[in-house]
């Protein structure tokens, strides 16, 4: 794995439990699933079926791969209407 | 057109937008918001709604339904923000020349907004609970085709 810059945006259930809406990190994570792995570790968020990510505002996967200076925005399940 | 509004919406405006000479039916859908979920009394509901992207799928979501239904128009808006019982937390209005194609669009618009937009309701209890919808106390029934029992619960219909 090789260390990344990468913007981490959290939303609802993640940003209360994360304390923050977004932080930068100097993170080794090759995959968002990596990535998510770590902050969840840190933050003590939970691994919810149906979470989300996308990666620059577009929907991604836990096996995209990220690329140095990206920003990784972590969903939980939604529940929109 | 698929917008956010940060106040309570303006149905009639919503509804004065629709008019087609060629439309002979308008299907209407209002989410509200219920006071109670898994039989537990709520009191209020906050949305946290992602502009940048739920515009973005909100617009793809309104121009499937052109796509895969004969309509001739469709309008959805979502509130973003502090809700009480009674409110309405989204519309969705579809105009065709002929019913079937109303319907099918306006079931098609809500099902995928609430599926797909980040968007997040978080319930005021009132014992003083909160919690946020689908993540911490269960999920709701995403099943589209399936008929809803009664008393079964979910934050809006």
């Amino acid at each position: 794995m090789t260390t990344k810059t990468l913007t981490v945006r959290y939303f609802a259930l993640f940003r209360e439990r994360a304390g923050c809406d977004q932080e930068q990190l100097a993170i080794e994570a090759d995959t968002a699933g990596e990535l998510f792995a770590e902050v969840a570790r840190r933050h003590g968020l939970p691994h919810l079926t149906d979470a989300k990510v996308a990666v620059n505002d577009e929907m991604s996967s836990f096996e995209a791969v990220l690329s140095d200076g990206d920003t990784v925005l972590f969903f939980p399940p939604v529940s929109g209407g | 057109m698929f917008t956010v509004s940060h106040q309570a919406l303006d149905l009639e405006a919503l509804k004065a937008e629709l008019p087609d000479p060629g439309a002979g039916a308008c299907v209407i859908f209002e989410g509200w918001i219920r006071d109670t979920n898994y039989d537990k009394p709520v009191t209020a509901l906050d949305y946290e709604v992602y502009e940048e992207m739920a515009l973005k799928e909100g617009s793809r979501v309104m121009a499937e339904a052109a796509e895969k239904f004969d309509i001739l128009a469709a309008r959805c808006a979502h509130v973003a923000g502090h809700l009480e019982i009674g409110d309405c937390a989204v519309w969705v209005g579809v105009t065709s020349a002929h019913r079937d194609a109303a319907f099918l669009a306006c079931r098609y618009i809500i099902d995928e907004i609430k599926k797909r937009l980040p968007i997040w309701k978080k319930e005021f209890f009132a014992n003083g609970d909160t919690g946020w919808v689908n993540c911490e106390h269960g999920s709701q029934s995403a099943s589209p085709a399936a008929p809803v029992p009664r008393g079964t619960s979910s934050s809006t219909k």
